[in-house]
Parts: C-alpha cells; structure tokens; sequence
C-alpha cells in the first residue's frame, strides 16, 4: 500500500489538533485553579468582600482562559479548514 | 530476517511491562518519601506521640504504594501471559496496557503521599485528633486512588478482551490512544486530590471543632477534581468498544491516537488546577467555619471555570473519533 500525500497531511493535521488542545490545556486549567485557590484563601479572610471576590476571580479567569482557548480554535482550524 | 507476529507481540509485551513498572514506580516512591519526611519533622516536635506517628505513617504509605503495586500486578502479567500471535493489533495492545497503567500511576502514588504527611503532622500537634486523623486521611487517600483504579481497569479490559478479530489498523491506533487516555488522564487528578487532602488533614488537626464541614468539602472538592481522570475514562472507552472500519490510509489511525492523546494530556491541567483551588476552600473554612457557604460556591465556580479546558479537550477528542 502507498501511502499519498494527501493522507500523511491529514493525518499530521489530526495529530497537531490534538496536541495543541491537550497541551494547551494544561496551562489554562492550573492556572485558572491558582486563581480561584486565592479568591477561597481572600474569602476566608475577609467573607464580607465574597462578592467582589468572586467577580475578580472570574475576570481573572476568563483572561486565563484565554490561551486554551486559542488552542481550541486552532484545533478546530486544523480540523476542518486547513 | 523475518519476524513473526508473536515475535512482535513478545516484544512489545516485555518493553510493556518495563514501561509499566518504571513509571509505575515513580508517583508512589516520591510520595511515600514525602511522608516519611513529614513523619520525622512530626516526631522531632513531639516525641511521646511516636508510636501513633509511626503507625499513621506506615498505613498512609500502604495506601500510596497500592498504586504502584497495581502497576507491579500488569507488569508481571504482561512478562508471563502467553499472548496469542495472531494478530498485530496484540502488539498495540500490550504496549498500551503498559502505558495506561505506568503513566496512570504516577499521579496517585505522589497525591496519596500528601495527606498522610499532614495526618502525621496533625498528630503531633494535636494528639488528640489522631483517631480522626487517621479516618480522614484513609479517606482523602482512598479518592486520590480512584485514577489509578481507572488505569488499572484500562489495563485490565485491554489485557482479557479479545482485539484479534478487529482491523489491524486504525484499531492499532484506537488501543494506544485508550492506553494514553486513561494514563494520562490519571496524573493530574491523582496529584490534585492529594493536595485537597493534605489540607483537610491540616484543617482538622488546627480546628478540631471543624471536621465535618472540612471533611466534607475536602470529599467535595476531590469529587470535582476527579472529572477530568473520568473524562480519560470514558474516552478509552470509547476507544476500545467502539468498532472503526478497517482501512489501509493513515489519517483515520492519526485521528483516534490524537483523541486519546488529547484527551489524556488535557485533563492533566484542570486536574491539578481544580485541587489548588479545593485545597485553598478547606484551608480556609478550617480556619473560618463561618464562610462555610460562601467558600463552597466559590470553590466550585472557580473550579468549574478551571474545568472548561478540560472539557475543550473532551469536545475535540470525541470530534476525532466521531466527525472527522
């Protein structure tokens, strides 16, 4: 069997797509976990500001968030368009 | 020179089992040595309590070495099985059933290490509490197990199903991919839960008046950290009992080992990450029992924020298995 070009292109797409969004993941998830570890630790300190605590820490994270993100969409690039 | 099959499958199943015991030994050699650590510091401060100390510190690190027994348990099957050598997908299988249960044993055996550390300290700064020490820690200990129990299960599916009928590719690719996912999947939940019930031992020995809501948001929390090693599950799962149809081209075999990488790298992050978070809550409500409510929902929003990475990962394995 010969294997085409066509094919080990593919398969390379495949393989980058889900490296980069399982790569990408690690960062996001362990610094989003770091962000909320220090909201509990503020919130044990001082429960009045929980609210204003929380809202920052989500704002925090969705930047965080950011990066896996981007790894998403180029998964998804690598998928169905390239 | 001309190998045959059962040639291959022979040899695969020998670096298998290599690979199983040599990253097996890993996770729990460390946190059994951190244990121990922990145990000497506790019995310099308080030497009258040597005895609970000693005996606190020998069942913690049952537990943590259970991981990597479990990988002792594949590796000598996959030395001694007679595998049949009809079938290149064998060779696939064993070295997979190696990797699941090497790869899914480090998080466990480092995370289990963790909280009988802290029971050690907990009993000797409040000797009273060594009877509920000792409970919380064989508790925290038994969930940070669970991934390696997954693993575990992985490897054994792939070692006593029979994967000889199928199409040698892609289900080559689909086996590894399973061996990955769940092997990798373990790592991060094993090392988060350890880090949650590592300060629930802190938080009951500080604050003894506090051991229900810190035991409980301590099981909490591991619940959720857990998901992502569940994830990885659920995709080898998928990977072993789906049927693919056979086919000669690369891409279709590319697309089910990037699942299972995918899936298994991916919930490395939010495993680790979702425990920082669930440590810090019982940390906190230990020492402030009044922000009990407050702390538990934030906890988890931030952890469930923490997890959408993860879930990314899950959206774009089943993608590859299923759409493309």
């Amino acid at each position: 069997m010969a294997i085409e070009g066509v094919d080990v292109i593919k398969s390379a797409a495949f393989l980058g797509a889900g490296l980069a969004m399982g790569l990408g993941a690690i960062g996001p998830g362990v610094g989003e976990g770091m962000a909320a570890a220090k909201a509990c630790e503020a919130i044990g300190k001082n429960p009045k500001e929980a609210g204003l605590l929380t809202r920052t820490m989500l704002v925090g994270q969705a930047v965080s968030e950011s990066t896996g993100i981007y790894s998403l969409v180029i998964a998804l690039l690598l998928l169905f368009v390239v | 020179m001309g190998l045959d099959v059962q040639t291959w499958v022979q040899v695969s199943a020998f670096a298998g089992g290599g690979i199983a015991m040599g990253f097996g030994a890993i996770g729990a050699a460390i946190g059994e040595g951190l244990t121990a650590a922990q145990a000497n510091a506790a019995i310099s401060r308080s030497p009258k309590m040597a005895g609970d100390i000693f005996k606190g510190m020998l069942v913690g690190q049952a537990i943590a070495e259970s991981a990597s027994i479990f990988a002792l348990v594949i590796a000598m099957i996959l030395l001694f099985t007679k595998f049949s050598g009809t079938s290149y997908v064998t060779v696939a299988v064993v070295m997979a059933a190696g990797l699941s249960m090497g790869l899914g044993a480090i998080g466990s055996g480092v995370g289990s290490g963790f909280p009988a550390g802290a029971a050690c300290i907990g009993m000797s700064r409040q000797p009273a509490m060594s009877g509920r020490l000792m409970t919380n820690m064989l508790i925290g200990s038994a969930v940070c197990q669970t991934p390696a129990i997954f693993a575990l299960v992985t490897s054994f599916i792939l070692l006593f199903t029979d994967f000889t009928a199928r199409p040698v590719s892609p289900t080559w690719a689909a086996i590894l991919g399973a061996g990955f996912a769940s092997g990798f999947g373990a790592i991060g939940s094993g090392l988060g839960g350890g880090l949650v019930a590592e300060t629930s031992c802190y938080g009951v020995s500080r604050q003894p008046l506090m051991v229900t809501p810190v035991t409980n948001v301590m099981l909490l929390g591991q619940a959720v950290t857990q998901t992502t090693a569940i994830y990885g599950l659920l995709v080898s799962f998928i990977l072993m009992f789906k049927t693919f149809p056979g086919s000669g081209a690369l891409a279709p075999a590319s697309a089910l080992l990037a699942a299972g990488l995918c899936m298994g790298i991916g919930a490395i992050g939010p495993g680790v990450g979702e425990g920082f978070t669930a440590r810090s809550a019982v940390d906190a409500i230990a020492r402030n029992g009044e922000a009990t409510a407050d702390l538990t929902r934030t906890m988890l929003v931030g952890q469930a924020v923490s997890e959408s990475t993860g879930i990314y990962s899950l959206v774009i394995a089943l993608v590859l298995i299923f759409v493309v």
